[in-house]
C-alpha cells in the first residue's frame, strides 16, 4: 500500500492525550473552599507530600472528547459487525442492561451500605443466585470471583479445602490437552502440580489416560464440556465416575456453557464445583477486555468452605418487609475467605440478573439451541462453499456451539496460513475467529458465531472465506499482506517484545 | 424466539436442510439421555422489556445510594464526582462492546487507551511500568504477593494491620494455595507501628505491604517502612489510593517495589462494590513477572505508529502452567474511566483536588472532633478520610448511632469494629469533594445529637432501643 491510497484514518496517525494540550488547559473547575483554609505544612508534613505533580495531560473538555472518541473509531465493535472469537462468546449485549446498571439504587450504592439499607440489592444478588444454581444444577452459589479465571481459583482452592477438611494432602490436578491456559495457570497458583490427560480420536477425554493418571493424589479434574473444540463429550458420566472414584472433586469450566443452557447441567452430568462466565453466557458486555464476573455454584459437600460473605435470606419466604430479610453472613469458619474486596462485581449481576429475568427459562435454552443451530449451520455452508475442502473441521462431528477449523490443507495448498485468512478478513470487516487454539489443532481456527447472529449474517462470512479462498488460489500475496484497509497494518509484535515501549515518555 | 435471536421457522428449515438433520434436538445428539433435561429450567417465564426495566427500578429504590442520603461512607471505596464525558465515552459501543485486543489492527482504540493508562498510572505512582489494570484492589494486592514469591521464593509475608481488612484476608486466601503465611503487624497511634514492623521482618519475608493512607485514613511514613523490608531483600509493596497522590509523595520515589491499588476513586462509580479496576505497577526489574495484559507501542509494516499487547509470553494463554498469573483480562473499561478521568482532572486539577480534600477533612476532623463524646482516634496526618471514637461505646452502640442518623438522611461512616475488635467504638469517615462546609456541619449536629441520644438510651433503658 503506499501513501497515494492510504486511508484517512491510516493518514491520521496515533497521537496520545499526552501529546496534545497545553499548560494551563482543563476539564476541571473544583469545588469551592468553603472551610477555613489552614497552612497545609500544619496538616501534611512537607516530607510526605508531593515535591512534583504527576505529568498529567492538560486539555480542555472538547479536547478530551475528541480525543477518545476519535480513538474509539479505531476499534472493531460487536455493534458494527459479526465477531465470531471461539470461546469468547460475543453475543449481542442488551442496551437494557446499561440502563438499569446505571439507576442510581444500583449504581450509586455504596459496598458498605448497611444491609437493612440494601435490600433491593442482596435481593437481586439472592435471586442470581437461585438462577445460576438451576442453570448450574447444583445448590449453593457464591458471585464473589471478578472473572473466570477467578472462578478457576477460587474452584480449586475449594478443591484443596475440601481435601485438607478431610485431612488428605493431594497434589495434582488433572487438565486435558485442550483446556484453556488460564485451566494449568491456576492449578500453578494454587500450588498443585498440572498432569495433562490426553484427547482421544473423537475429540474427547482419552479415558484410558484418564484412567492410569487419576489416583489418590488427584486433587481435581478441570473440563470444559463441551470443550474448547467445540464437542460434547459423550463419556461425561465415566470420567466423572473414574474421578469420584479415587475421592477427587470434579471442576466445570463454564466457558462454554452457552451451549448447554437448559439442556444440560452440569451438576446432572456429576460436577462437584461449576464457574460461570457472565460475560459469555449471560451477555455482559466485554469492554475491550474486561471487567467481567466469574460466580461459581457448588455441591453440598464444598458449600462449608464458600468464599464468605455469603448471602443468607432469614425467615425464608413471606418475611418480606422485615428490615434485614436478606443479609451478608461473615460467620463461616470454613470458608477459604474473600478473594477480593467487597462483594463481587455487582454492576455484571444486575446486568446478568436482567437477562435472566428477560429470557426466562424457556428463552435460556432457546439461546442454547440457537447457538447450537447457528454454529452447525454456518459450517455447514462453509462446507457447501467448498471452504472445509481447504480448511476441515479438526473433528468431523455435530459441533456445539463453536467448531474447530485446521488450515493446515489450506497452507500446503495455497501458501497461506490461519493468520493470513485471519488478517484478510480484517478487510471484509469482520472479527476473525480465535486462531492458534486450540494448541492440538494446527494452523487452528474456532469460530463461535453465537444465537444473536442472522442466517444473513452467517451466509455473507461464509462466502468472505470463500471469496479470499479464492482470491488466495490466485494470488496468496494479497491475504500474506493483508490487512490493507484498517487503521494501521500488520505491527511488529516481535520488536515490540524485544524493546518494550511500556509507556510514554515524557519530558 | 427471543428478542435477541433471529431464527424464524422458514430459517429454522432452510438451516436443517443445510445441515442435514432433521430436527434441532439431533444437535444435541451426543450428549447421552442421562444428562440431558427434557423439563424447562425451574425459572419464571421471560419477561418484556419495559417488565424487565420497572422490576429492576423497583430493586433499585429499595436501596439507600449516595443521592438518597447525605454519605460520609468511606473505607475502601468512595462517591467521588464522575464526570458525563465518562458516562458518554464507556457507553460507546467501540469502547464497551469489543473483547482483548487479540486482532490488534482492528483494536488501535482500546490498545492505545491501555498505553495512555499506563503511562498515567506511571506518573501517579512515581514507578516504571504499569499493567493494563487488574480485578480490584484487594485483589491487586495479592497479585503483587504472587510476584513477591515468583521473585524470591521466600516463604513469609509481612503485613501492616492497617491495610484494608479486605485485601489482608484476600492475601490470606490467595497465599494459602501456594503455602504462604502472613504476619500481621500491629499499629501504633494510627500507623504501623514501626518497631514491630521491623522486628516481623527478617530473610525469610518475601514482600512487607502498607498502604498510603491506610485504612485508617493516616497518612504513613513510607520511607522507615520501606527501608525496614529492603533491609532485608524482601519487596517493599505499597498499596496507593491514586487520589492522593496529587498531595501525597508517589510511592516510586520513596523505593517502592510495586505500587498497586484500587481504581475506583478514578473515574468508576461505586455499584456496590464493583466492577472497578486495580492497579498494578512495579520498578522496572519485575516487569517480566509481572500478572494481566500490558500494552506496547510498535511500528506497522509502513511505519505507522501503533500499539499491541506485548510481553505475553508472561502469561497464561502461551505460558499456560508456567505462567506469572493466571489472569486473562484486564478491567479495560474500568481503566478506560480511569484515564479519561486524570485527563479530565489534569495535571493541576489532582493536586487542586487533593489540597481540597484535605482541608475539608481537616475541617470535618476539627468538628466532629468538637463533639461532646466523640474523639479522634488517632492524630496522624490525613487526606480524605479518619477515624472517630465514640467513647464507650461498643460496636452494637455505633451501629445504633449509624441508625439514628440514618433516619435523618445522613449516613455517618463505617463502624470500625467489624474488622477491629481493638476499635469497638471506631467510626471511619469520609469526606469527598462532594461533601460541602454545610453537610460536613449537618454531620456533625446529627451525629452529636445521635451520639447523646444513645448516651441517654444506654442510661435509662440498656440496651437502648433500635431507632427505627
Amino acid at each position: 500500500m503506499t501513501a497515494a491510497n492510504e486511508t484517512a484514518m491510516q493518514r491520521d496517525r496515533a497521537v496520545t492525550i499526552f501529546e496534545k494540550g497545553q499548560a494551563g488547559r482543563r476539564a476541571f473547575s473544583p469545588p469551592p473552599l468553603d472551610v477555613p483554609e489552614r497552612a497545609l505544612d500544619d496538616l501534611i508534613p512537607r516530607r510526605l507530600r508531593r515535591a512534583e505533580p504527576a505529568r498529567l495531560p492538560e486539555v480542555s473538555e472538547p479536547e478530551l472528547v475528541r480525543h477518545y472518541v476519535k480513538i474509539s473509531r479505531r476499534n472493531f465493535d460487536l455493534d458494527t459487525g459479526f465477531y465470531p472469537l471461539g470461546s469468547c462468546t460475543m453475543k449481542h449485549n442488551p442496551r437494557l442492561h446499561e440502563r438499569v446498571a446505571g439507576l442510581a439504587g444500583h449504581a450509586r450504592l455504596h459496598p458498605l451500605q448497611d444491609p437493612a439499607r440494601a435490600q433491593g440489592a442482596l435481593e437481586l444478588m439472592w435471586n442470581l443466585e437461585r438462577a445460576l444454581a438451576e442453570v448450574a444444577g447444583l445448590p449453593y452459589v457464591s458471585l464473589q470471583p471478578s472473572a473466570g479465571s477467578h472462578g478457576e481459583l477460587a474452584g480449586v482452592l475449594l478443591t484443596r479445602a475440601y481435601h485438607e477438611d478431610r485431612g488428605e494432602q493431594r497434589r495434582n490436578v488433572l487438565t486435558p490437552d485442550t483446556a484453556h491456559g488460564t485451566n494449568p495457570a491456576t492449578v500453578t497458583m494454587a500450588g498443585y502440580d498440572v498432569v495433562k490427560v490426553g484427547t482421544n480420536a473423537d475429540g474427547g477425554v482419552d479415558l484410558d489416560d484418564l484412567r492410569a493418571k487419576a489416583d489418590r493424589e488427584t486433587a481435581c479434574l478441570m473440563l470444559t464440556n463441551p470443550n474448547t473444540l467445540g464437542l460434547f463429550d459423550p463419556n461425561i458420566a465415566e470420567i466423572a465416575r473414574i474421578v469420584h472414584d479415587v475421592g477427587a472433586i470434579t471442576y466445570y469450566d463454564g466457558a462454554n456453557l452457552n451451549a448447554v443452557m437448559g439442556i444440560s447441567r452440569p451438576g446432572d452430568m456429576g460436577f462437584d464445583i461449576v464457574h460461570f462466565n457472565l460475560h459469555k453466557s449471560f451477555t455482559q458486555p466485554h469492554g475491550g477486555g474486561g471487567p467481567g464476573s466469574g460466580p461459581i455454584a457448588v455441591a453440598d459437600h464444598i458449600a462449608p468452605f464458600l468464599p464468605r460473605p455469603v448471602i443468607v435470606r432469614h425467615g425464608g419466604e413471606g418475611s418480606n418487609g422485615s428490615a434485614r430479610e436478606f443479609d451478608l453472613d461473615y460467620d463461616r469458619p470454613k470458608s477459604i475467605g474473600r478473594l477480593r474486596g467487597f462483594q463481587g462485581n455487582y454492576g455484571c449481576f444486575v446486568r446478568a440478573y436482567a437477562y435472566i429475568r428477560s429470557l426466562g427459562g424457556s428463552g435460556l435454552r432457546d439461546a442454547s439451541e440457537v447457538a447450537v443451530l447457528n454454529a452447525n449451520y454456518l459450517l455447514a455452508r462453509l462446507r457447501q462453499l467448498g471452504v472445509c475442502d481447504l480448511l476441515p473441521p479438526a473433528y468431523d462431528r455435530i459441533c456445539m456451539h463453536e467448531f474447530a477449523l485446521t488450515g493446515a490443507p489450506m497452507k500446503a495448498e495455497l501458501g497461506i496460513r490461519t493468520l493470513d485468512l485471519a488478517k484478510r478478513l480484517l478487510d471484509y470487516g469482520y472479527h476473525p475467529p480465535t486462531v492458534y487454539f486450540p494448541l492440538l489443532v494446527e494452523e487452528a481456527l474456532l469460530v463461535e458465531p453465537t444465537e444473536t447472529e442472522t442466517k444473513e449474517t452467517l451466509d455473507a462470512f461464509a462466502e468472505a472465506i470463500a471469496a479470499i479462498l479464492t482470491e488466495a488460489r490466485e494470488d496468496p500475496e494479497i491475504a500474506r499482506n493483508a490487512p490493507y484497509t484498517t487503521p494501521v497494518r500488520r505491527l511488529d509484535e516481535a520488536g515490540a517484545a524485544k524493546q518494550p515501549v511500556l509507556r510514554q515518555p515524557l519530558g | 424466539m427471543t428478542r435477541y435471536t433471529a431464527v424464524t421457522d422458514v430459517d429454522r428449515r432452510a438451516m436443517l436442510e443445510a445441515i442435514g438433520i432433521a430436527s434441532v434436538d439431533e444437535l444435541f445428539a451426543a450428549i447421552p439421555a442421562a444428562v440431558r433435561r427434557s423439563a424447562p429450567l425451574d425459572l419464571p417465564e421471560g419477561l418484556g422489556e419495559a417488565a424487565v426495566y420497572a422490576e429492576l427500578r423497583e430493586l433499585a429504590a429499595r436501596n439507600t445510594s449516595v443521592e438518597d442520603e447525605v454519605s460520609f461512607l468511606g473505607a475502601g471505596m468512595y462517591d467521588h464526582y464522575v464526570p458525563a464525558v465518562i458516562d458518554m465515552l464507556m457507553s460507546r459501543s467501540e469502547f464497551l462492546t469489543p473483547y482483548t485486543p487479540y486482532q490488534p489492527e482492528i483494536s488501535q482504540g482500546g490498545l492505545q487507551v491501555m498505553f495512555e493508562y499506563q503511562t498515567a498510572i506511571c506518573e501517579l505512582t512515581g514507578m516504571d511500568v504499569s499493567n493494563a489494570s487488574v480485578y480490584e484492589g484487594p485483589s491487586a494486592l495479592a497479585a503483587a504477593a504472587y510476584l513477591a514469591k515468583l521473585t524470591n521464593g521466600r516463604t513469609r509475608f509481612v503485613i501492616s494491620r492497617a491495610v484494608h481488612p479486605h485485601a489482608r484476608e484476600t492475601l490470606t486466601t490467595l497465599c494459602a494455595g501456594y503455602g504462604m503465611s502472613v504476619t500481621e503487624v500491629p499499629l501504633a497511634d494510627g500507623v504501623t507501628d514501626l518497631a514491630a514492623w521491623g522486628s516481623a521482618i527478617d530473610d525469610d519475608v518475601s514482600a512487607a505491604f502498607f498502604s498510603q493512607p491506610n485504612y485508617l485514613g493516616a497518612v504513613e511514613d513510607p520511607a522507615p517502612l520501606v527501608a525496614a523490608a529492603r533491609a532485608h531483600g524482601a519487596l517493599a509493596v505499597c498499596s496507593a489510593d491514586p487520589l492522593t497522590l496529587g498531595v501525597l509523595e508517589a510511592p516510586g520515589n520513596l523505593g517502592v517495589d510495586v505500587c498497586v491499588g484500587e481504581g475506583q476513586t478514578l473515574g468508576n462509580r461505586l455499584d456496590f462494590g464493583g466492577p472497578s479496576f486495580g492497579f498494578f505497577a512495579a520498578r522496572d526489574e519485575h516487569v517480566r513477572r509481572m500478572p494481566g495484559r500490558i500494552a506496547g507501542e510498535t511500528v506497522d509494516v509502513d511505519g505507522r505508529r501503533g500499539f499491541v499487547l506485548t510481553l505475553q509470553t508472561r502469561e497464561q494463554h502461551i505460558r499456560r502452567e508456567k505462567a506469572t498469573s493466571n489472569i486473562c483480562t484486564a478491567q479495560a473499561l474500568n481503566a478506560l474511566a480511569g484515564v479519561v478521568y486524570l485527563s479530565w482532572l489534569g495535571r493541576q486539577g489532582l493536586v487542586e483536588l487533593g489540597e481540597l480534600l484535605v482541608q475539608r477533612t481537616a475541617y470535618a476532623r476539627e468538628t466532629l472532633g468538637a463533639l461532646d463524646g466523640v474523639s479522634l482516634l488517632h492524630s496522624q496526618p490525613a487526606v480524605r478520610e479518619f477515624a472517630v471514637s465514640l467513647e464507650g461505646f461498643d460496636l452494637e452502640a455505633v451501629r445504633r448511632v449509624i441508625a439514628r442518623c440514618a433516619a435523618e438522611h445522613v449516613n455517618p461512616g463505617h463502624p470500625l469494629g467489624i474488622d477491629y475488635p481493638e476499635y469497638q467504638s471506631g467510626l471511619l469517615v469520609a469526606i469527598t469533594e462532594q461533601r460541602s462546609r454545610a453537610e460536613i456541619d449537618l454531620l456533625a449536629d446529627v451525629l452529636g445529637r445521635a451520639v447523646a441520644a444513645e448516651r441517654a438510651g444506654a442510661q435509662t433503658a440498656h440496651g437502648g432501643g433500635e431507632a427505627r
